[in-house]
């Protein structure tokens, strides 16, 4: 099977490729194809950085950067190359930089984990692609074995690394082995650096400074934020620029409670906040962006000034982040609490795919304004 | 009606019986539409090619009633499939579609191997496979609609297709995983002498997940009687077969199990070949088959399947190698049925989706309380908990 690049008159690069027939009644498509890329046709340019960006064109944006900026790093994944990225976060690379360093790979997590994880060893930096997060089961055994845990077996010799990224958690209609949410279980995990981005800017400075980190990031998006637009500062233009891992960021400043969230449930309870405010509740709302290292000071350093706690993900709530979270402040902040913390999860179940079920197995905005308010003593007391 | 229970009337008991069946009893319309059980010797075009096995001879027996059938059953499965598409067009069905139309001579053409003491797990193109394990066009579209009708009560969706009375597995989101778990399903029919195999059914692209080969490993060992099905439509969604695998010849991949290529356009093809393996399975362990075949649609309804391959290669196959056009052109040669009497058939096959169709938009959604059902068999009193923890907890039923 022969699959050769041949120019264009007009510079754009088509791949030839030859279905060769298995003889004499064979069965399977014999005759030649042209596979067209796709720049020929116009559709696939690298994003460039503006005053507003999607979280996809922001992705992909930090991945051009890092391949131009250091050559030992490269991109792998499923359909990453030819096909533009399921998702088209990798969209335009394969064009840029080639196939030395976008990766096309077989639908074979463990193996291309592996792979990428042995190379990270030697000294390359992998942006290993997961189609879905919910594919890196496949694969756990190298991104917690293989990956976490080597420097310090290795007793400091052999650092990884490695980005291991793609969508986590719930989107819509995806069903029950699509949807589940990972922060929980990889959080916990030492060695591990556990990043999850909201809007653009952050998944671009996050995911910079994800692939420039030494140590291996798992790195997880949000499937319904790609298309969503959000302003860039000047500075998050910047083809250095970079957020710092382990600190969380302050997205609203209040005064009665805490809400400590991260990824799509930012942008709800947002909107919960502004819907609380005029209600009379004030309230403070803290984004993770980075599940490990947690930002402990910063959760400590708010709940004492507002001294009440809600924790808000999407994730199934025994042992969840919120866990940890309201642990922490046990730990460190008992006594400035005026009530029980509240952990807002999802349901403690499999992601069901009717979409009035679905529906309730993910936290609503009439959820968080409900718990936000028991907490603040008002609404209905609690069971 | 189930088209299972037709084509096991019309397929695996047919070779060894002479009688007909009565033309009604088959809900076939049509006068002077042959319906006869008598057999019809046919040569399978396509050679078969073996890998550590003879393959089986190209001459098949069939019948009248038989073709009838494949075309009729066929039939039914790409309209459900086409009025899926438009399903989701229309938001009626979210999430993720995979489309089987292209590819329905080989759940077809396997049906008529098989029968209920047999098994078949696949991956997520499973409609039509449900369909063939006696699932109806109802519960498949009232699932993908997430309706109470659905056949997994809408809770899980495209991907999740289970009859475990009708012997299907699913239906299973996570490519190659069910690979392990049919040899599994082989393992218990050996475990409790059930004198059947399972046909655990991949892709190309599944064909080079390693728990694939470690399954193999293991049913050779032990002996189970599994079929590992490889439907290689030559694309995982949007890699070519020759991108993703070294040996793109699937049949040769297990190595020391032996394998055999197959027509998979050809549902008489299939049958041959999975009638073939079945014996051997239930005698010596593992075979694999591999079902050279073809999908219109691209992987999913999200994909257009135009960017890795042209339109010329989807309508060549379809012009060449159509399943269904291939059974039409035999019945009208064989003069088992002519062109009025098929288009009889058709509109009455489009008439059955419709109608199901119809029910299906009907069926209201899942009541809430599905929400927390079948977490677990045997719960002790467990709890659960909503998105409130303090307002919504359910001791688990």
């Amino acid at each position: 099977m022969l699959g050769v690049f041949r120019h264009q008159a007009n510079g754009a690069r088509l791949i030839v490729s030859k279905f060769l027939g298995q003889g004499k009644g064979g069965c399977s498509v014999r005759r030649p194809f042209v596979h067209a890329s796709p720049l020929s046709r116009g559709m696939a340019d690298v994003a460039v950085v503006a005053d507003k960006m999607n979280v996809r064109d922001a992705l992909n944006s930090a991945l051009d950067e890092e391949l131009t900026r250091d050559p030992l790093v490269y991109v792998m994944g499923e359909e990453v190359g030819q096909y533009q990225g399921a998702y088209k976060i990798t969209k335009g690379l394969l064009e840029k930089y080639g196939i030395e360093r976008v990766r096309d790979t077989p639908i074979t997590e463990m193996g291309f984990t592996g792979i990428g994880v042995g190379s990270a060893f030697y000294g390359l930096k992998p942006v290993v692609e997961f189609m879905s997060i919910n594919f890196a089961m496949q694969a756990i055994d190298h991104v917690i074995n293989s990956a976490a845990k080597m420097l310090y077996m290795s007793g400091g010799k052999i650092s990884v690394p490695i980005v291991f990224r793609g969508p986590n958690g719930a989107a819509a209609g995806v069903g029950a082995q699509h949807s589940q949410c990972f922060a929980a279980w990889y959080g916990s995990c030492p060695g591990l650096k556990v990043l999850m981005p909201y809007d653009a800017e952050e998944a671009r400075g996050l995911l910079k400074a994800a692939i420039r980190d030494p140590d291996p990031c798992i790195f997880l998006e949000n499937e319904l934020l790609y298309g969503v637009e959000y302003p860039m500062s000047a500075a998050s233009k910047d083809k250095d620029f970079t957020l710092p891992i382990g600190q969380a960021k302050i997205m609203r400043e209040g005064k009665d409670v805490t809400i400590v969230t991260f990824s799509r449930q930012v942008e709800i309870a947002l909107k919960a906040a502004d819907i609380l405010a005029k209600d009379g509740i004030s309230a403070e709302i803290i984004n993770l962006r980075s599940i490990r290292p947690l930002d402990r000071p910063c959760i400590n350093n708010s709940v004492r000034k507002t001294s009440r706690l809600v924790t808000l993900e999407e994730g199934w709530p025994q042992h969840g982040v919120g866990c940890e979270i309201i642990a922490t402040i046990c730990d460190e902040s008992f006594f400035y609490l005026d009530a029980p913390p509240e952990r807002i999860c999802g349901a403690d179940v499999p992601m069901p795919y009717a979409v009035n079920l679905e529906a309730l197995a993910v936290p609503t905005m009439d959820d968080i304004i409900r718990i936000v308010k028991r907490c603040c003593h008002r609404g209905r007391a609690a069971a | 009606m189930a088209v299972r229970q037709a084509l096991r009337r019309a397929g695996g008991r047919l070779l060894a019986t002479q009688g007909a069946m009565a033309p009604a009893a088959l809900g076939v319309a049509g006068r002077g539409l042959s319906t006869s059980a008598e057999p019809i010797t046919l040569e399978i075009p396509v050679p078969f090619k073996g890998h550590n096995v003879e393959p089986p001879s190209r001459t098949v027996e069939t019948s009248a009633q038989e073709l009838t059938e494949f075309f009729r059953t066929m039939f039914v499965m790409r309209r459900m499939e086409i009025a899926a598409d438009s399903l989701y067009k229309s938001k009626f069905i979210r999430g993720f579609c995979h489309l089987y139309d292209g590819q329905e001579a080989v759940c077809v053409g396997m049906e008529a191997a098989l029968n209920d003491k047999d098994c078949i797990i696949t991956a997520y193109r499973d409609h039509c496979t449900h369909l063939g394990r006696g699932g109806t066009v109802l519960e498949v579209f009232a699932e993908l609609m997430g309706r109470k009708d659905g056949c997994s009560l809408g809770k899980g969706g495209s991907m999740h297709m289970y009859n475990k009375k009708g012997g299907f597995y699913g239906g299973n989101g996570i490519v190659g995983a069910q690979t392990p778990l049919g040899a599994g399903l082989a393992f218990a029919q050996k475990y409790l002498k059930v004198e059947g195999v399972t046909l655990a059914m991949y892709g190309d692209g599944a064909a080079n997940q390693g728990q694939l080969f470690e399954a193999m490993n293991i049913s050779a060992l032990w002996d189970l009687p599994v079929l590992y099905v490889c439907e290689n439509n030559h694309y995982g969604m949007g890699t070519a077969e020759w991108r993703s695998a070294k040996s793109p010849e699937y049949y040769k991949r297990g190595d020391y199990v032996p394998g055999l290529k197959v027509d998979g356009m050809d549902c008489l093809a299939v049958k041959q070949a999975v009638k073939f393996a079945k014996e051997y399975a239930l005698k010596n362990g593992p075979m694999v088959l591999e079902m050279d075949t073809y999908r219109y649609h691209g992987h999913s309804m999200s994909d257009p399947g135009s960017t890795y391959r042209t339109r010329d290669e989807i309508s060549g196959v379809r012009q060449e190698r159509d399943p269904i056009e291939r059974i039409r052109k035999l019945l009208l040669s064989h003069e088992i049925a002519t062109v009025a009497e098929l288009k009889t058939i058709e509109k009455e096959a489009k008439k059955e989706v419709e109608d199901a169709l119809a029910k299906a938009k009907e069926s209201p959604s899942p009541d809430s309380e599905e929400l927390f059902s079948h977490i677990y068999r045997k719960s002790y009193g467990a709890q659960a908990y909503g998105a409130d923890r303090k307002e919504v907890v359910v001791t688990l039923p």
